[in-house]
């Protein structure tokens, strides 16, 4: 008697086919996964699928859903590109959502401090300054791990709660509305045409934002096929020691990659606060910076790969609050269900870097 | 600035905060030993938040609480223990996939509980201890958890120092080819040491449901569970170090709520955010100086086996 094992065997580099065919897979099987936690919940599992996947696009209220998809997308798309840049080099920039405050708050401040003055320097001055304040947040664990050697992955997390706290600061304090009644928030950006951030084509739901990330995609791109710092980038994340051997400095390309992340970030907050969400309030993120790991992932770090992760992503974004009015879904399903995704994704990489092979095993 | 605030009190009161991140460091400083890195503290602490607390408002007893707390805790971690010693997956998305996952459940679990109180966790009779001043209300004025936070620490560090499966444990953490050449399944002490982190975190996280705050928010780990991973740097992966920095840490939280209470001149923001820039401030003193961080991490830590033969 004997019994059959599955045996793992390393593959000599990762499988093109299963790196493509995985996010298809963990998307299907978090369907199902998905599913099983609506039924528990009580919900029609097959409708509730129906209503994250199907309805937004080509369900009754289509036409308007279909524009939130970009507006979505849109800042997902921006920040996963800035984080993939270093997720590939090995360095672990999760404080996105720092910087995507810090940048709307650095962004809208430049703009309400020319309130009222109409010209068509302020909104390019305010995306710069959108920029650089992603960028100075990100700069904080670039330098503090290029010259103390500090765990990036903690520092830039800790920013985000300091990041948050300056948020409530700026809302209820030094930007907000003096003509809002005591209220927390800001003016309304949509109130102030120089400093607005509208839709470019109607009922598209496609602002600046969508177009930058667009940019971003384009141009993260050529960086990774045709330029050397791609090259540097994707050297240092497979091979640390050849990279150094290579001329490559870690240094460097740590402040690199935090920088491009965190002014992307920035760019993100800054499009979102003067665009769909309107002013700077309390709580004006809703956790962008976070998906963005998941979406980066998703798209296997890979520009185009995340731009499709980051419409899907958008989708259950939509889907999910439409379960909630519809079938009353809780709003945090829909975080578990995101969570679940990344977790089929990472277990089903094993095809990727692994041949899995039965073995026929004697009974000892 | 420090008027009106007595020390026996405040050192009583910091105890008693820094034991949810206590019980999360001591439990992530056994997963790094076994070089394991899981960045899935937060999530793991928040599910055992709110498991302990459904299971303690259920029962009515706030011990079985603290039990499902720790089982909720270990659930969450046998995933992480799935993916990467299973699929080997990478250990830090991994991780950052727990946490957000965490964070997701715990939110919809916790739906139909927000604004109930939990039951009372009553503190050890110890008598007319208690009354003696000072003394009494540091030491003798606790619930059970304060006094198992430290017989953890204590455990942990007996453990690791003395025993054979402390010395197993800290080979595998360093040299998981020379572990598996020597015969010790590297993946099955991995896998317990992640359960063993993950109940001790769920432990953590009810113990902030059910007594430090007490009730069931959403995200009401605010951020403890990356502390207590900073605090295991801090303490440079020993037990002890790791008491003394979650009581610094506790201090910190304490003396800014108070000072707040206080009507302090400093603004509120500046002091809640304070936590956060001083665990940043002792991350860097502790990782410069040519490394020293880096000397005492275990030579395996994040790097995921595969056993060749």
């Amino acid at each position: 008697m004997g019994w059959i094992v599955l045996k793992l065997e390393k593959r000599p580099s990762p499988s093109v086919f299963w790196s493509r065919a995985t996010p298809v897979l963990a998307v299907a099987l978090t369907m199902v996964a998905g599913g099983l936690m609506f039924a528990i919940l009580g919900k029609n599992p097959f409708e509730a699928i129906r209503t994250i996947f199907w309805d937004p696009l080509f369900g009754e209220f289509a036409w308007y859903l279909r524009g939130q998809l970009l507006v979505k997308a849109g800042p997902l798309v921006l920040i996963a590109i800035g984080l993939s840049l270093g997720f590939r080099a090995g360095i672990w920039n999760i404080g996105a959502e720092g910087q995507y405050i810090m940048g709307a708050i650095c962004g809208a401040a430049v703009g309400l401090a020319a309130y009222p003055t109409e010209s068509r320097l302020i909104f390019p001055a305010m995306v710069i300054a959108g920029a650089l304040g992603g960028w100075a947040w990100a700069m904080i664990p670039a330098i503090l791990k290029t010259r103390f050697n500090t765990n990036e992955i903690l520092v830039s997390l800790m920013l985000v709660y300091v990041a948050q706290t300056v948020l409530a600061m700026a809302s209820t304090g030094f930007l907000r509305n003096p003509e809002g009644a005591g209220f927390p928030g800001s003016r309304n950006f949509s109130g102030y045409p120089a400093a607005a951030n509208p839709e470019l084509i109607a009922g598209s739901g496609l602002h600046w934002g969508g177009v930058a990330a667009l940019a971003a995609v384009v141009a993260a791109y050529v960086l990774l096929q045709r330029h050397i710092l791609g090259f540097q980038i994707k050297l240092s994340g497979q091979a640390p020691r050849a990279a150094r051997f290579a001329g490559v400095s870690p240094q460097k390309l740590t402040v690199l990659c935090m920088g491009i992340a965190g002014a992307l970030a920035g760019l993100a907050g800054l499009f979102e606060v003067t665009g769909p969400a309107g002013q700077i309030s309390i709580d004006f993120n809703v956790g962008y910076g976070f998906t963005a790991i998941i979406v980066a992932f998703l798209g296997r770090l890979n520009p185009v790969g995340i731009l499709l992760a980051g419409l899907l992503m958008a989708l259950t974004y939509i889907g999910g609050e439409m379960a909630a009015t519809n079938l009353g879904l809780p709003s945090a399903a829909i975080q578990a269900f995101q969570g679940m995704l990344l977790f089929f994704l990472l277990a089903c990489d094993l095809l990727t870097n692994y041949r899995v092979r039965p073995v026929f095993k004697e009974a000892r | 600035m420090f008027g009106g605030i007595d020390p026996g009190l405040l050192i009583a009161s910091l105890m008693v905060a820094s034991v949810p991140i206590l019980f999360a460091a001591v439990g992530e400083l056994v997963v790094e030993k076994a070089g394991v890195l899981n960045l899935g503290v937060e999530g793991m602490m928040i599910m055992g938040a709110v498991t302990g607390f459904i299971t303690a408002v259920q029962t009515g007893s706030p011990a079985l609480g603290f039990a499902g707390g720790a089982l909720g805790g270990a659930v969450l971690s046998l995933l992480f223990a799935v993916l990467t010693q299973v699929m080997q997956a990478n250990q830090v998305a991994s991780g950052l996939a727990l946490t957000l996952f965490g964070l997701g459940l715990s939110s919809l679990l916790g739906q139909g509980f927000v604004g109930i109180k939990p039951p009372l966790t009553p503190d050890v009779p110890f008598g007319p201890l208690a009354d003696i001043p000072f003394i009494g209300t540091v030491l003798f004025s606790h619930d059970p958890l304060v006094y198992l936070s430290v017989l953890a620490v204590a455990g942990v560090w007996a453990v690791l120092s003395f025993t054979r499966a402390g010395l197993v444990l800290r080979a595998v953490g360093e040299s998981h080819d020379a572990a598996h050449a020597l015969g010790y399944k590297v993946r099955r002490i991995r896998v317990l040491a992640i359960l063993f982190g993950g109940a001790m975190a769920g432990l953590g996280g009810a113990y902030v449901s059910l007594v430090r705050v007490p009730q069931w928010t959403d995200g009401i780990t605010a951020g403890a569970g990356w502390i207590a991973l900073a605090i295991v740097v801090f303490a440079s992966w020993k037990p002890w170090r790791a008491l003394l920095g979650a009581w610094l840490f506790g201090g910190i939280t304490v003396l800014q709520l108070n000072l707040q209470a206080a009507g302090s001149r400093i603004p509120v923001e500046y002091l809640s955010m304070s936590p956060y820039l001083i665990t940043i401030l002792v991350l860097v003193i502790m990782s410069s100086g040519r490394g020293r961080a880096a000397l005492s991490a275990p030579a395996s830590l994040g790097q995921n086996f595969h056993a060749a033969r």
